[in-house]
């Protein structure tokens, strides 16, 4: 349970960062947050050959809420999202999630961005992301450019990115106006990794008629993926709309696997149960913001 | 461009220490073997016991979840910074450290210092004129394992610190970890 040897620097720019992850080559592993990467190197699941810590770079701890979105640099800790009502009144989807994002000591060292890197169909944040339709700035020896999470994510634990790249930013767009957002999960423990859970938004049209519904789900399949529901609800008065129905579409178009904690086909009934719940939730939030 | 030892320089328990680690070293086996502080414990080393949570600037931190060399030029308070001097070569406890032997809470001691830090912060960091609620005890031992007591004397136990804080809101009481005040 002690990490096998590795190489440690800890740069102060980026670009000093990106110049250590060059000469390092693939065998280098970005470290922010560490509360997942540290776990893998413990379990020895993981043995980079370096670490390029990325903790004294200075302006990544910073959240900026603007009408367009929340970007949320590198080092924020989760805690700190969870606090900000800036990031909350822009896109109130991040604190409900973050709130789920383990146990606090963890929230207090834990980045959301790391989590996002990390790539966990488990965590809290990719899905979020997805659901958000967010994107991320990636850092490269020859300039910055945005990566929107469809290219992001390629399969668990696995992103696009490879060589010298630091995520250095992630964009949540703000909440549409007419919509609500909700999300729920389902763990043995609270602050344990979630069975499943559920972050949805909805939209309503100008006479309060469901006019969009889309869900991302944890815990469910490889990796983030991002569900329309609208089939199901859509056209209908918000007040009569039928979340059962959402939640038994939502069951058809999951594939999730079993594991120890829980069967494929008891995954697939908290994807329905979990989504007409948090549906529901959302809608009543959107018919608050819709004059 | 890399290195694998360094020498880093942290503030522990409002004592400034130095040390030669190995940068692969955990911060919570810094703490035990290069500083000889064993009180802080060392359960799972993956992040879920809570066993050896110390505080890191103050704020609750897996110390098997930060390497040693990350902790350079940063604070640290481990259980034993917990108590304060009474100035006549005795401690002054901290109110959850009292009220955890009040309330019996802790039987074979393991994951005790864990649940001493974090609690212990959290308690200083509310607001103390008011009354705990469930939901906030909760929240404050629910990221730590004990396999003893089943948790209620522990929740009874922040319930009582909690009460003693409020009570001596204004009063003389130790009310922050001497690392803490040292530093701010």
């Amino acid at each position: 349970m002690k990490p096998a040897p590795f190489g440690y620097a800890d740069p102060t720019s980026v670009a000093e960062a990106l110049d250590v992850l060059a000469a390092e080559g693939d065998g280098a592993k970005v470290l922010a947050g560490g509360q997942s990467l540290i776990p893998l190197l413990s379990m020895r699941l993981a043995a980079p050959t370096a670490l390029v810590d990325i903790n004294r770079v200075a302006g990544l701890d910073r959240i900026s809420a603007s009408p367009d979105g929340v970007r949320v640099g590198a080092l924020v800790r989760h805690a700190h999202l969870l606090a900000s009502a800036e990031a909350a009144a822009v896109q109130p989807l991040l604190g409900r999630a973050t709130a789920n994002v383990a146990h606090p000591a963890i929230r207090n060292r834990g980045t959301t961005v790391g989590s996002i890197a990390h790539a966990d169909p488990s965590g809290e944040m990719t899905a979020v992301l997805a659901v958000t339709d967010g994107s991320v700035t990636v850092a490269r020896p020859d300039g910055s450019t945005t990566v929107g999470w469809r290219d992001l994510f390629v399969g668990p634990l696995e992103t696009s990115l490879h060589g010298a790249a630091v995520v250095v930013d992630a964009f949540f767009p703000a909440l549409a106006p007419r919509s609500g957002t909700a999300f729920a999960e389902i763990a043995r423990r609270k602050g344990d990794y979630a069975v499943c859970g559920a972050a949805v938004v909805v939209t309503l049209d100008e006479d309060r008629r469901v006019a969009a519904a889309r869900a991302a789900y944890l815990s469910v399949g490889a990796m983030p993926e991002v569900h329309d529901l609208t089939d199901a609800v859509g056209g209908k008065p918000v007040d009569s709309a039928d979340w059962t129905a959402a939640g038994e579409l939502a069951r058809t178009l999951v594939d999730p696997d079993g594991d120890l904690h829980a069967s494929a086909d008891y995954r697939r009934l908290l994807v329905g149960a979990l989504t007409a719940r948090t549906l529901a939730e959302a809608a009543a939030e959107a018919e608050r913001r819709t004059p | 461009m890399t290195s694998t030892e360094r020498t880093i320089s942290v503030v522990v328990n409002g004592v400034p220490r130095e040390a030669t680690v190995p940068v692969r070293r955990l911060l919570s086996d810094v703490l035990r073997h290069d500083l000889g502080l064993t009180g802080t414990h060392v359960g799972c080393e993956h992040g879920v016991c809570g066993a050896c949570t110390v505080l890191l600037d103050g704020q609750p931190t897996r110390s098997c979840l930060v390497l040693g060399v990350q902790a350079d030029g940063h604070r640290v308070t481990t259980v034993e910074g917990l108590s304060r001097s009474d100035h006549q070569g005795g401690q002054v406890l901290h109110p959850v450290q009292e009220a955890f032997r009040e309330c019996h809470a802790l039987q074979c001691g393991f994951c005790t210092p864990g649940f001493l830090t974090t609690i212990a912060a959290g308690l200083d960091t509310r607001d103390a004129t008011q009354p705990i609620t469930d939901a906030e005890v909760d929240e404050l031992v629910g990221g730590n394992l004990c396999r003893c007591t089943g948790y209620a004397n522990i929740r009874k136990a922040c319930r009582h610190a909690a009460e003693a804080m409020r009570a001596a809101t204004g009063a003389e009481v130790a009310t922050s970890a001497p690392g803490e005040e040292a530093a701010t």
